[in-house]
């Protein structure tokens, strides 16, 4: 009856401004130097593309190319200004290593503040809850502030509760970037799962080994513009192509290394 | 499309899910009615607040009553005692309580409210939420301490010889709803401006002084009658003064020697039209407040 498109971004534009001058004086200076008190610049500009269900999108660029404002557009945090994103079901994931958890709550009840946020109830949560904790490894840190976290418990827990959540599109951003290689592994394997199930999976990644192991298609963002859209080693090879050789060629064998015994 | 030979994890052709939902904008459920759709969450927010505000002190909730008792003991004895202002005003101890509670009420909502989504960037940066939640959760929060203060309120009152009245009951019930309303709408166009310019949350301290003097509480309603005269019904546009002075309605004029003259001389005539346009007003200001937070919404992630 209703479709078969997930996602849908059809010239989506998104801007910010920049700003120079923050408080009133620097701004009265620069105004009588005449400078610009602002400027913006498009971090996503005129996207389009079309995501099927059950489809597995890797989304590559260099740094600042725009995947992480474009994710952001998908999961609903932000709008674009030109344009429209559709999507259709739930949708969760990470965004920029790390879900937002409030640093003075203890890691449990993190987990219930953020499953309800991705719309799980409390009767879903509690069910899940031991898969949850037992996914993110903390052990006797469940109890204790999230603010006291490393930066790798945190995004084990950010993405054991998003991993947990029934949801029909799952977005992972650098999930892999601060986790050490036990939970990598473990990582690759759950969104492994989620492809196997034909859930949606849009995938950012600098690691072309792991993309071409998880994902059938590959976006390429240069400069918040479409670069790339098609077939998975033309794309990995379109963004070596741009970007420093030597450091891509290390990150690949990395990346190989790691996901070899998956 | 696919290139299955590349990956060796991948089982070819894994079955897709088909999702039986409308195409539609992953930001689209914002709205303060949305906040009440996922009662759930808002519930977790408030619990949250309530613990994170009292992280770390030994005293914990006891400061929420700390604070407004010294505050009533300080105006107690120098509006009291010291410009003798209660030889004019029978129980003016509770003719004043009257007062702290409601604007206790509003400031704290207008204050946390401004605050609360710079407070909460973490989760407003990265997961989709509507962002009303955050003043409506702080305002929920100000009222979980309101209802021990009119506890301690209804004690006092019934030792006095108060006896509750359906006029009585009506009074706290709309005044009650005035301060929710006007102080969401208030808490709603500032922190949402409070994230483009934090100088607002100073504002919004500074506006909280005005409103302690702004109302009937540590002097009678008589007296801006008295020196104002026809200009004092300005002053009752006001619907956080119409607030107290309904509290008063409510609580301090029952336990006066005699309830029907107190009120003929210390509340105004016209306090229930007042009072209804005080309702209005705050709808009015909601109203406002929803449309400008939805203006300024889109820009609230970027700018934190």
């Amino acid at each position: 009856m209703s479709g078969t498109e997930s996602i849908v971004v059809d010239h989506a534009t998104k801007s910010f401004t920049l700003r120079y001058h923050r408080t009133f004086k620097q701004m009265t200076v620069a105004a009588l130097r005449r400078q610009d008190i602002s400027d913006t610049f498009k971090a996503v500009d005129d996207v389009s593309f079309t995501i099927q269900q059950g489809e597995s999108v890797g989304l590559m660029g260099l740094n600042g190319s725009g995947k992480s404002t474009l994710l952001k557009l998908i999961n609903g945090v932000m709008r674009p200004e030109g344009g429209a994103v559709l999507t259709r079901g739930r949708i969760t994931g990470l965004i920029a290593t790390g879900a937002g958890f409030h640093p003075q709550l203890t890691g449990r009840e993190n987990i219930f503040l953020n499953a309800a946020v991705l719309g799980m109830s409390e009767a879903e949560t509690r069910r899940k809850f031991d898969d949850i904790a037992e996914f993110a490894e903390l052990g006797k840190f469940l109890d204790s502030p999230v603010g006291h976290y490393s930066s790798g418990m945190s995004s084990r827990l950010g993405f054991s509760v998003a991993i947990h959540v029934d949801s029909d599109i799952f977005l992972a951003d650098e999930v892999l970037a601060v986790g050490d290689k036990p939970f990598k592994q473990k990582c690759l394997e759950k969104m492994q799962e989620i492809r196997q199930s034909g859930r949606t999976l849009v995938y950012v990644s600098h690691a072309a080994g792991s993309v071409r192991k998880m994902c059938d298609r590959v976006i390429v963002l240069e400069q918040g513009k479409l670069g790339f859209d098609g077939d998975v080693r033309a794309g990995i090879k379109y963004v070596k192509y741009d970007s420093g050789d030597e450091t891509q060629e290390e990150l690949e064998t990395e990346d190989d290394d790691l996901g070899a015994d998956i | 499309m696919t290139d299955v030979t590349q990956s060796a994890a991948a089982v070819s052709s894994p079955e897709v899910r088909h999702v039986d939902a409308p195409l539609r904008s992953p930001a689209a459920g914002t709205g303060l009615l949305e906040v009440f759709r996922r009662r759930y969450l808002l519930k977790l927010l408030v619990r949250r607040e309530i613990s994170a505000r009292y992280q770390g002190s030994v005293l914990g909730l006891l400061w929420s009553y700390i604070n407004p008792l010294s505050q009533f003991f300080i105006y107690y004895v120098v509006m009291g005692v010291l410009f003798n202002l209660h030889e004019d005003v029978e129980n003016f101890a509770i003719h004043m309580f009257c007062g702290i509670i409601i604007v206790h009420f509003f400031n704290e909502t207008f204050n946390a409210g401004t605050r609360s989504i710079v407070r909460n960037k973490a989760l407003v940066q990265k997961m989709a939420m509507p962002r009303e939640m955050f003043p409506v959760a702080s305002m929920l929060v100000s009222g979980y301490h309101v209802v021990p203060q009119v506890i301690i309120m209804v004690v006092v009152c019934v030792l006095l010889g108060w006896t509750p009245t359906v006029i009585g009951v009506a009074a706290l019930v709309t005044a009650l709803f005035i301060i929710m309303v006007s102080g969401t709408a208030m808490a709603l166009l500032f922190s949402a401006a409070n994230v483009f310019f934090r100088d607002v949350s100073n504002v919004a301290q500074i506006m909280t002084n005005f409103i302690r003097f702004g109302v009937p509480m540590i002097y009678p309603y008589t007296m801006v009658q008295d020196r104002f005269g026809e200009f004092a019904q300005f002053y009752l546009l006001n619907p956080i003064a119409d607030a107290v002075l309904l509290f008063q309605q409510a609580f301090w004029v029952g336990t006066t020697s005699d309830p029907a003259a107190t009120a003929a001389k210390h509340l105004p005539a016209s306090l229930w039209a007042f009072s209804g346009l005080a309702v209005v007003l705050s709808i009015v200001m909601l109203g406002i407040g929803q449309v400008v937070f939805s203006r300024l919404e889109n820009k609230i992630p970027e700018r934190l």
